[in-house]
């Protein structure tokens, strides 16, 4: 399997001294101490996982554990202006086929790579209110410099996929929560990105139409091959998505494998609590 | 105790200037009215029946709305038939470059200001000062720098103006949710893309705002303008002022609130629509 991502030994830092904060980290100071001494908050601390080529990889975790901050080091949004990472994010640059380090790439070069190679979804969906449902989705073709009649051609052809084409002059406020997420899946695959990152994509909508875009996500995947990484805090719907499953608390990942694995074998207490809601009801994993 | 030497400080400030770049001044002061005197002159080229057909057939086709063209209509006629439609051109003119130049300065500064806070910091007092010291304070200074006429009107009117723009573009632009700057980001948006895509749509409105408001404030300085000279509505009512004349002086008053409905009916954008759809 080809490692998509390489992650290792990775730390962010939020707070205007994170070199301070560094040196009391290799000094084998706790999370909480430095929260309350130094006033920074630890958002990652020592994370080394991978990701592998069209698998859908689910950082699953509570509230403030940090899944959110880690997907957003992927592409490189965490780590510069906002907080400051160290270690090695290794990304397998589809241009030139060679491993980067997103952390001490150049500028311009990470910003290349959201464009045509990482692409996002968010949780609030995060269309303009004042761009009809196509214009959201040729956005990302506007900032490639792609003529209007191919934004168009594309645009209509990613509708087509997400069922929205007869939508497409409508504004978002006009449409229901699901189908506004439709509109962010669009937007993030018509950049042509063979990464994805989705940030609780469906934590904001009700549990039909929730269980509906999760068929709709793996049925995608299957046809377009992916890679996939998904946060979610919902972990019914991380054994449901993930080819594999990566649990994280306090900023540090407790345990990472296949959902057969995390249920059968969790690592430590902390993992044993998700589980144990789940075992119940999904026999047919055990 | 000594007094702070605040007015000794203005006092050799101006005079270096009036004595160091008296000519420049004067030059910045001459192209602005000789500007604005063609454009005047290129309005009163129109006899008046036709200019307010003309823009009533404009305005009706942006506007699409009898009501709005019924008010400006009867407006337009009132000031026609009071006999200011030479000042009430004047004015509008003055009000026009006041506007344009305010926006156009004043745009950039709120972004900026949005975008730096240190600027900020440094514009708000600014700002403050342009806003409320009295009018006619600083129109010694601007008198002395560019002499009698439009300019020092002009120049006056954008003091008192541009805040407006600055301040409702600073409000527009920092009010922008963090979340769709990220979206932007996410996609690999540049700064500028960033900031023609998402701050400036994001920030329309209170930035149109920001522009209705000038204008009104620029008419309002009109009177005062008048004072250092500049031609329009003011000078009728100053003249009416000095000879205590209650006829002209109603006339022109009266003429300044109509030359006011008429700039809000036009300009006044038809948010409301715009505004439904978020």
């Amino acid at each position: 399997m080809i490692e998509h991502f390489k992650i290792e030994q990775l730390d962010l830092v939020f707070g205007k001294n994170s070199k301070k904060v560094f040196q009391a980290l290799d000094a084998g100071q706790s999370r909480e101490h430095i929260h309350q001494e130094l006033k920074h908050v630890i958002a990652v601390q020592n994370v080394n996982f991978s990701v592998y080529k069209s698998e859908i990889l689910v950082i699953m975790g509570l509230s403030g554990s940090g899944k959110s901050s880690l997907l957003r080091c992927l592409n490189g949004m965490n780590g510069r202006t906002i907080g400051k990472t160290r270690g090695q994010i290794l990304y397998l640059d589809a241009e030139t086929n060679q491993r980067i380090n997103l952390i001490e790439c150049p500028k311009n070069h990470l910003r290349k790579i959201r464009k045509h190679q990482v692409s996002m979804v968010f949780q609030q969906f995060g269309l303009m209110p004042w761009r009809t449902v196509s214009e959201n989705v040729a956005f990302p073709l506007e900032i490639q410099g792609i003529k209007s009649t191919e934004r168009i051609k594309q645009v209509e052809e990613k509708l087509e996929i997400v069922g929205l084409a007869k939508w497409k002059s409508h504004y978002p406020h006009e449409l229901s929560g699901g189908m506004q997420q439709r509109v962010g899946l669009a937007r993030a695959f018509v950049t042509q990105a063979d990464v994805l990152l989705m940030d609780e994509p469906f934590s904001a909508l009700d549990p039909l139409i929730r269980k509906q875009l999760q068929d709709e996500i793996l049925e995608l995947q299957q046809k377009f091959k992916k890679t996939i990484i998904f946060v979610t805090h919902d972990f019914s719907e991380a054994i449901k998505i993930g080819s594999r499953i990566a649990i994280m608390d306090a900023g540090k990942i407790l345990q990472i494998g296949t959902p057969q694995d995390i249920i059968e074998n969790p690592a430590c207490e902390n993992v044993k609590r998700f589980t144990e809601d789940i075992k119940g009801t999904h026999t047919f994993l055990t | 105790m000594q007094k702070l030497p605040i007015g000794a400080w203005a006092q050799d400030g101006v005079n270096f200037l009036t004595q160091f770049f008296e000519n420049q001044f004067r030059f910045v002061s001459d192209s602005i009215a000789s500007i604005i005197e063609k454009f005047i002159s290129l309005l009163m080229w129109f006899p008046p029946l036709a200019f307010i057909i003309t823009s009533l057939i404009l305005i009706f086709i942006v506007k699409r709305s009898i009501k709005n063209i019924l008010v400006i209509s009867f407006c337009f006629l009132a000031i026609l038939n009071l006999g200011y439609w030479e000042e009430t051109l004047e004015t509008m003119t003055l009000v026009l470059f006041a506007t344009l130049i305010s926006t156009f300065v004043g745009i950039p500064i709120g972004i900026l200001c949005a975008h730096h806070s240190f600027i900020y910091a440094i514009m708000r007092p600014v700002l403050d000062l342009m806003q409320t010291i009295p009018t006619f304070v600083y129109l010694i200074p601007t008198l002395m720098l560019f002499g009698l006429g439009m300019a020092p009107g002009l120049i006056s009117t954008i003091i008192f103006a541009m805040p407006a723009v600055i301040r409702l573009t600073y409000l527009g632009i920092s009010n922008v949710p963090h979340a769709l700057l990220e979206v932007a980001d996410s996609f690999g948006a540049n700064s500028w893309k960033k900031l023609s895509s998402v701050e400036i749509p994001h920030a329309w409105q209170s930035i149109k705002t920001g522009i209705s408001q000038c204008m009104m404030l620029s008419l309002s300085m009109v009177v005062v303008a008048a004072l250092v000279g500049a031609d329009g509505l003011g000078k009728p009512v100053v003249q009416a002022l000095n000879t205590v004349n209650i006829s002209k002086g109603i006339e022109s008053g009266m003429t300044i609130v109509f030359v006011a409905i008429l700039l809000d009916r036009i300009f006044a954008n038809s948010s409301q629509k715009i505004g439904a759809v978020r």
